[in-house]
């Protein structure tokens, strides 16, 4: 066994850090002010091959791998979660649906476009009454001659408000129950298709988040994905590698917060020294890295099996509830160690620890991570 | 249009400390990057690239093997290829000696167009640009804020101490260029993965020995001896003065700078 990174990551790791570093971090504070992403920066990242890291190049990917990318999601987090969740929806859940699911001719005409940095895609499951029980869908579809009809509306769509591609999913045959719902892609204008207004949020406020409605929009029968009824295994099957990514910007969140604090701590004096020389600020600040380096390595492990094509749902499902709650916890005591200043959004502290809560909420919250987890562990 | 980008790998770092007992610098623990110049200078070649599709982009790096990383960047940056100058018989070389290493292997290979950066963030000699130059007998043009290409010539625009020189040279020339002729793109993911499937052109001591007399390279061949290096003490602490507003700050510098007569 070997914990080392690869050369090729060591240098992308690198990249990554430079990238967030000089580009996003001066970006972040303004953005998350003003509830809305910078589309300069999106552009930037698109053209450097962000938006496509896991893909091959067969289809105009990156044909980098898993590991790659949560590398990406750790660093582009550190600076600012939003960045992280736009990067994450669009790679781990839009596209790996149609590259798991969909035909050849979806790859070229849907995919292509998404991996190689000129649209941005989302996902449409989650609604007002569909949440950890995503099997309560109340959007419908029907098939009338060679198109489907979709009618609907959908919560939460991460990245709906800037995107080109949408993955949807809908009840074909109400009766049928989870073998009842089926995935669609939807383009930006097709009639019917409308997106609402930012949600106000807690946290990742820069991430576009909003109601998407499907009032009659049709779709060619082609942009079925999969088969009719295969919906449900598609969205769980993305939403475990989503999970992954999740946890890469969990730990980011946790590392960016504790290398701010650690700035901090060595220049701030109280008590005639710098607060840092205080053993509280010590031991706290080294039990925070460490469980920052336990959860990258679950996040890591995750990583690597989906890369190697292990079954990695367990792994997922245990990194993301172990990163969501270390970056809950360091965050939160990030900011009681800067003290009023944490508090104060001059620092950027207080707004990751605003991001942190998020993580243990989407893409399956904690508790359904432990449902995940508790069911392979053969207790009934 | 061939065109080489010579770059050295240097300690990221302006906290530049000395071994006392050797006077060299210690590497440990200081990451090592690009010089800020010569990654200027990779960045105008490829912009050249862009304009000529023709030319190619080869970057040429004289170190120990750990230079390898830096000849990666730079090809995930966009270079096409790249040598690494690297042998025993290179160690202890001064700028003179490098200049001697680096340009046989320059003529070697065959270049049109060689870039250079002005000068290395750690020894800060500008000297092994142009002493390639003069290794190689060709003209060269030190200092480029801009750089283009006409037809078999470079056009520079040569910074000076208070003007400019627009300087017209054919190649094959030589081009040291500053941190202000362009502003380095970042690596693509892409070119990262692609730039560990290239292989790294290796010249030593025996691809060159042709072209190098022994006597003329490492300690021997280095007609520099550094006699002493020591880190500068600071004379005394600055003064700080704080609490004042803009205005004020504006008439006390001044009432400084009166009293010592420097203004």
């Amino acid at each position: 066994m070997d914990f080392k990174l690869s050369k090729t990551h060591l240098l992308q790791q690198e990249l990554y850090r430079k990238f967030a570093e000089e580009e996003i971090k001066p970006l972040a504070r303004d953005m998350d002010e003003n509830e809305a992403y910078d589309m300069e920066l999106l552009e930037k990242m698109k053209k450097l091959g962000f938006f496509g890291i896991p893909y091959s190049r067969t289809y105009g990917g990156e044909g980098g791998d898993n590991l790659s990318y949560v590398l990406c999601m750790e660093e582009v987090s550190k600076q600012d979660a939003s960045t992280g969740i736009t990067i994450s929806v669009h790679t781990s859940l839009c596209c790996s649906c149609i590259n798991d699911f969909g035909t050849e001719e979806q790859k070229q005409k849907y995919l292509r476009p998404l991996v190689d940095g000129s649209k941005i895609g989302c996902f449409g499951l989650t609604e007002p009454n569909a949440g950890s029980d995503a099997a309560g869908q109340q959007t419908k579809a029907y098939k009338d001659g060679d198109e489907y009809v979709i009618n609907g509306s959908k919560i939460f769509t991460t990245n709906s408000g800037f995107a080109d591609t949408f993955v949807v999913f809908a009840l074909t045959d109400p009766a049928a129950g989870t073998r009842g719902i089926s995935a669609f892609i939807v383009e930006k204008g097709m009639p019917g298709l409308s997106v609402n207004a930012n949600i106000p949020r807690m946290g990742i406020r820069a991430a576009s988040n909003c109601v998407v409605n499907y009032d009659n929009v049709r779709v060619p029968a082609e942009n079925l994905l999969g088969k009719e009824g295969s919906g449900f295994k598609i969205a769980m099957k993305a939403l475990d590698g989503g999970r992954i990514g999740i946890g890469a910007q969990a730990v980011g969140i946790a590392q960016g917060a504790l290398n701010e604090a650690v700035k901090y701590v060595k220049e701030r004096k109280q008590f005639g020294k710098p607060i840092a020389a205080f053993q509280n600020t010590q031991f706290k600040l080294a039990e925070m890295q460490t469980k920052i380096d336990a959860a990258r390595l679950l996040v890591w492990r995750a990583a690597v099996a989906k890369d190697n094509k292990e079954n990695y749902s367990v792994y997922a499902a245990m990194c993301k509830l172990m990163a969501s709650e270390v970056a809950n916890e360091v965050t939160r005591e990030c900011v009681q160690l800067l003290g009023g200043y944490g508090y104060s959004r001059e620092y950027p502290i207080e707004r990751m620890m605003r991001d942190a809560k998020i993580t243990e909420i989407y893409e399956g919250t904690s508790e359904v991570m432990k449902m995940v987890i508790s069911g392979s562990m053969k207790l009934k | 249009m061939k065109i080489a980008v010579c770059i050295k790998q240097v300690p990221d770092t302006t906290e530049v400390r000395l071994d006392p007992k050797t006077n060299t610098l210690i590497r440990d623990g200081v990451p090592s990057i690009i010089n800020p110049d010569d990654k200027s200078g990779i960045e105008s070649a490829l912009k050249i690239k862009e304009e000529n599709p023709e030319a190619t982009v080869t970057v040429v790096c004289m170190g120990p093997p750990q230079a390898d990383v830096a000849l990666r960047e730079a090809l995930a940056m966009g270079c096409d290829d790249a040598i690494l100058i690297s042998g025993r018989e290179f160690g202890g070389s001064d700028t003179y000696a490098t200049a001697t290493i680096i340009a046989s292997g320059l003529k070697k290979v065959g270049f049109d167009l060689i870039i250079t950066g002005r000068q290395a963030i750690d020894g800060d000699t500008a000297q092994v640009g142009p002493q390639i130059a003069e290794q190689m007998k060709i003209p060269q043009i030190s200092y480029a804020e801009e750089l283009k290409v006409e037809g078999d010539s470079v056009i520079v625009k040569r910074q000076f101490e208070d003007c400019y020189h627009i300087v017209k040279a054919k190649m094959p020339c030589l081009v040291t260029a500053l941190s202000e002729l362009a502003k380095p793109r970042y690596m693509t993911v892409r070119g990262i993965i692609d730039a560990y499937e290239k292989n790294i052109t290796v010249l030593g001591f025996d691809d060159l020995k042709d072209m190098l007399n022994p006597e003329w390279i490492g300690l021997n061949g280095s007609p520099t001896n550094v006699v002493q290096s020591f880190t500068k003490q600071a004379k005394a602490k600055g003064t700080k003065l704080t609490g004042l507003t803009d205005d004020e700050a504006v008439e006390a510098i001044v009432a400084k700078l009166d009293e010592l007569h420097l203004i």
